[in-house]
């Protein structure tokens, strides 16, 4: 699976959304994610991607693709 | 002057099933909800038995985000108040909600999550402890849950009394409302202590039966061979409103608090004072405040733990306190089949009263088959009995020496 799919995996399992209605767009706003859940969701990226992401760079992840973004140029 | 408080939705999760009508045929009828415990592995416990909630999907009642931030204690209680809610014919749209508040405990809180958090700690590091851990830990969420489900925006309290915790619960919300701080409480206990850690704690305490080789057999309060109590789970929980309230909505009344009383055994953190003086106390302060006397209490929810000192202690206080009128009434423990839900054990026998009053049968205390001379009361052995209700007791003692009882009566204009 490509970084942009188990992103999309993840954020459903931890948001509780089907997969079909993420895009690159779709902001955390959008699905009702409340700053506890970016944290567990973040968590669960790091985990996925062996990776930290700084509390600095999670203030600037706003939608699914700066996520996939990040993880790009990081992993 | 103090409003009268009436109950008018009733919620269950149980070992004897989901919903108020399943739980009470099945306690009418003596069955066991007690069997092998199936929830974590067993096998190197002394005790491998419990009542456990076995036909609930927490997706019933929870939508699938919220289901992962919530320890199970926390699903059983929002289930228990979405099922009392409707039970209630509650608008939530029509409720003053700054006059609408919850009080429902827990002994113990979101230990299963306690456990699993624990391990990712040890295992991975503090970088990996869950944001949720410490929301779904704490005792005090299951009043939060139900308050937040149906923006309920009046008092939001927990009692944390151990075994106790249920019958306080309910006790104090009686109270919210007759001193007139709120027209209507959600009022209960939720548990889910199914893990390792707590049943190993119990287990090493030697409180629980090991009658392993006969699950159904194992809860047997009163009854001689008795040899500690069977953990059981779930949440039960009560709409108390002040009579007015439930007037002016048209609310079905299934009967009225009557009274409350509550006391402390100062003596040991675990074992009851065996003078019974505390069991004495609560019992005596709550017929006090119901204003009744000894002979109106048709039944009594007795705390009835199947455990040796319990048993005996709680009926030499029911003889003392009730006199000749202790062997004319009925005594009854449906912990005999529901198992001990520890602090939402005083939520489902409050329910288990008032349905009792509503169609004049009594739950039994199944397993009874060797007398105690300890133990002489009646105790509607192993059948219900049909008999008018009009006013039922009950009580739950719990660690700490903290004891409880309510008194429910019969609604009459």
């Amino acid at each position: 699976m490509d970084i942009y799919g188990k992103v999309k995996a993840l954020i459903s399992e931890q948001l509780g959304v089907e997969e079909g209605e993420l895009t690159m767009d779709t902001s955390f706003e959008d699905l009702d994610a409340d700053s506890l859940d970016i944290v567990e969701l973040v968590m669960a990226l790091e985990e996925e991607f062996n990776l930290e992401i700084s509390d600095d760079e999670v203030e600037k992840i706003k939608t699914v693709g700066d996520v996939v973004r990040y993880i790009e140029a990081h992993a | 002057m103090k409003q009268r408080v009436v109950i008018t939705g009733l919620g269950v999760v149980s070992p004897l099933g989901t919903g108020k009508e399943r739980f009470w045929s099945n306690l009418c009828a003596g069955k066991s909800g007690v069997a092998r415990v199936t929830r974590f592995d067993i096998s190197q416990y002394p005790t491998q038995i419990g009542a456990e909630v076995r036909d609930f999907n927490p997706l019933d009642f929870v939508d699938k985000k919220e289901v992962r931030r919530m320890d199970r204690f926390g699903h059983f209680a929002v289930a228990a108040g979405r099922l009392a809610f409707a039970d209630a014919g509650l608008d939530p749209e029509k409720l003053d909600k700054d006059r609408s508040g919850v009080s429902v405990g827990s002994g113990i809180g979101g230990i299963e999550t306690l456990e699993e958090q624990m391990k990712v700690l040890l295992e991975k590091g503090p970088r990996r402890v869950s944001p949720f851990f410490i929301p779904m830990l704490i005792a005090n969420m299951a009043s939060g849950y139900i308050s937040i489900e149906f923006g309920l925006r009046g008092v939001n309290t927990t009692l944390v009394t151990a075994c106790a915790t249920g019958t306080h619960s309910i006790g104090e919300a009686f109270r919210v409302i007759q001193r007139g701080d709120a027209d209507l409480m959600v009022a209960g206990g939720s548990e889910a202590a199914f893990t390792p850690m707590a049943f190993a704690g119990f287990c090493a305490m030697r409180a629980m039966s090991t009658r392993n080789d006969e699950p159904e057999r194992a809860s047997r309060p009163f009854d001689r061979d008795r040899d500690g109590f069977v953990m059981g789970e779930g949440a039960g929980v009560v709409i108390l409103e002040s009579l007015e309230h439930a007037i002016r909505r048209d609310a079905v009344i299934y009967a009225e608090m009557a009274g409350y009383g509550t006391s402390s055994d100062a003596y040991h953190i675990t074992a009851p004072d065996p003078d019974g003086r505390g069991a004495r106390n609560c019992m005596a302060r709550a017929l006090a405040d119901a204003g009744c006397a000894v002979e109106e209490v048709d039944y009594i929810n007795a705390h009835g733990t199947s455990t040796d000192l319990n048993d005996k202690t709680e009926t030499a206080a029911i003889r003392e306190v009730f006199g000749e009128h202790a062997y004319r009434l009925v005594v009854s423990s449906t912990k005999s089949m529901t198992g001990h839900l520890l602090g939402a054990a005083g939520g489902i026998e409050a329910v288990a009263c008032i349905l009792a009053i509503r169609d004049g049968i009594i739950p039994p205390t199944i397993n009874y088959e060797n007398p105690d001379p300890d133990c002489d009361l009646n105790y509607a052995p192993n059948r219900a009995l049909q008999r008018p209700v009009k006013m039922a007791l009950s009580n739950s003692f719990g660690f700490g020496g903290t004891n409880a009882s309510v008194i429910i009566k019969k609604f009459e204009g």
